[in-house]
């Protein structure tokens, strides 16, 4: 892992220093037993969990932390499924209680079919928890005013989608995501809709800090493989970012030299 | 009928009958669930770990047992 932090430079989120730009859930998984390989093979430096009721009638599977060592992989509880401030801060005090850290994926949605943020509801819960000492991550949209107020609010890192969860659309305005992270000193994580690892790549094109994703490596065919490519993207893309692309131009240029040609 | 010595007390959304007297820790052991990964929430307060063998369940208590599961 460290060999990623090399690569494309640590990453900083409050005081704490992440090997790799990638960040990856854990939901929707065939078996847990793919999940930690996956998650392995990924490199990740972060991984989000979900707080649910325990099923009393042992229907389902177990608890996920029977499967990952909180040792080995640094745990970010989120708030997923939360449509109120009220919900999402109740269900962040017991994420904070479940855990070991300060770490909060803050997510408030506000509406079911695209699953896009409730943003003024995510800004009011931001507040109350980031006054209760949490480290805020906050998944909003790909509007600049509200990531400019996050960040005003205290999140240590702001997370506009590329597009709707788990649509795999990739990046549907990499202008403003651009322009995001113009604008904002936290770091900016790209956070949903991200289908294939060429979207991870122009995700970091753009020169955001992170990705995370989930569906996209959960759902292939073979999430081992899906997680290395995901890897190999997010690195490709931090490094193509900090190279510098050449200048589009809607002309052909030949590479050639034109002089010199024979009679 | 039901025990007078039992209680009755929510439990994640559902109404259940337990003895009167038992401990949050004893609660949450009768559920064959280990006590270090799980979060007890007792009438919408959190509980900390250490609390879980002073603190009584009373009749008409809601509990909420939560855990980690995948999520993204």
């Amino acid at each position: 892992m460290s060999e990623d932090g090399a690569l494309t430079g640590h990453l900083r989120i409050a005081d704490q220093e992440f090997e790799s730009r990638l960040f990856v859930g854990t939901g929707k998984y065939p078996d847990n037993e793919t999940m930690v390989e996956a998650i392995r093979a990924s490199g990740t430096a972060m991984v989000t969990v979900a707080v649910r009721r325990v099923d009393l009638d042992r229907t389902q599977s177990e608890g996920i932390l029977f499967h990952l060592d909180p040792e080995e992989f640094f745990l970010l509880p989120n708030t997923a499924g939360c449509y109120t401030a009220e919900d999402a801060i109740r269900y962040a005090r017991l994420g904070r209680a479940a855990g070991f850290n300060e770490w909060l994926k803050l997510e408030v949605i506000g509406d079911e079919t695209t699953l896009v943020p409730d943003t003024q509801a995510t800004l009011e819960a931001a507040k109350t928890l980031v006054a209760e000492g949490f480290n805020v991550m906050a998944y909003t949209n790909d509007d600049l005013v509200t990531a400019l107020r996050l960040e005003d609010v205290g999140c240590v890192a702001v997370m506009p989608l590329a597009s709707p969860i788990g649509s795999g659309l990739g990046i549907v305005n990499p202008y403003f995501i651009r322009e995001i992270k113009r604008r904002c000193s936290v770091p900016i994580i790209v956070d949903a809709g991200v289908g294939t690892a060429s979207d991870a790549c122009v995700a970091m094109e753009q020169g955001v800090d992170g990705v995370l994703t989930n569906t996209a490596i959960a759902t292939a065919t073979d999430p081992v493989a899906m997680a290395h490519a995901m890897r190999l993207a997010t690195q490709s893309g931090r490094l193509a970012y900090l190279a510098g692309r050449m200048e589009a131009r809607e002309i052909g240029i030949p590479s050639s030299p034109t002089r010199g040609m024979l009679d | 009928m039901s025990d007078p010595g039992n209680i009755q007390v929510q439990v994640n959304g559902k109404e259940r009958e337990v003895q009167s007297g038992l401990s949050v820790h004893e609660l949450v052991e009768s559920f064959d669930l280990n006590p270090l990964l799980i979060v007890v929430e007792l009438n919408r307060e959190i509980l900390s770990r250490d609390q879980f063998k002073d603190v009584q369940v009373s009749d008409g208590d809601s509990v909420e047992l939560v855990h980690f599961v995948g999520g993204g």
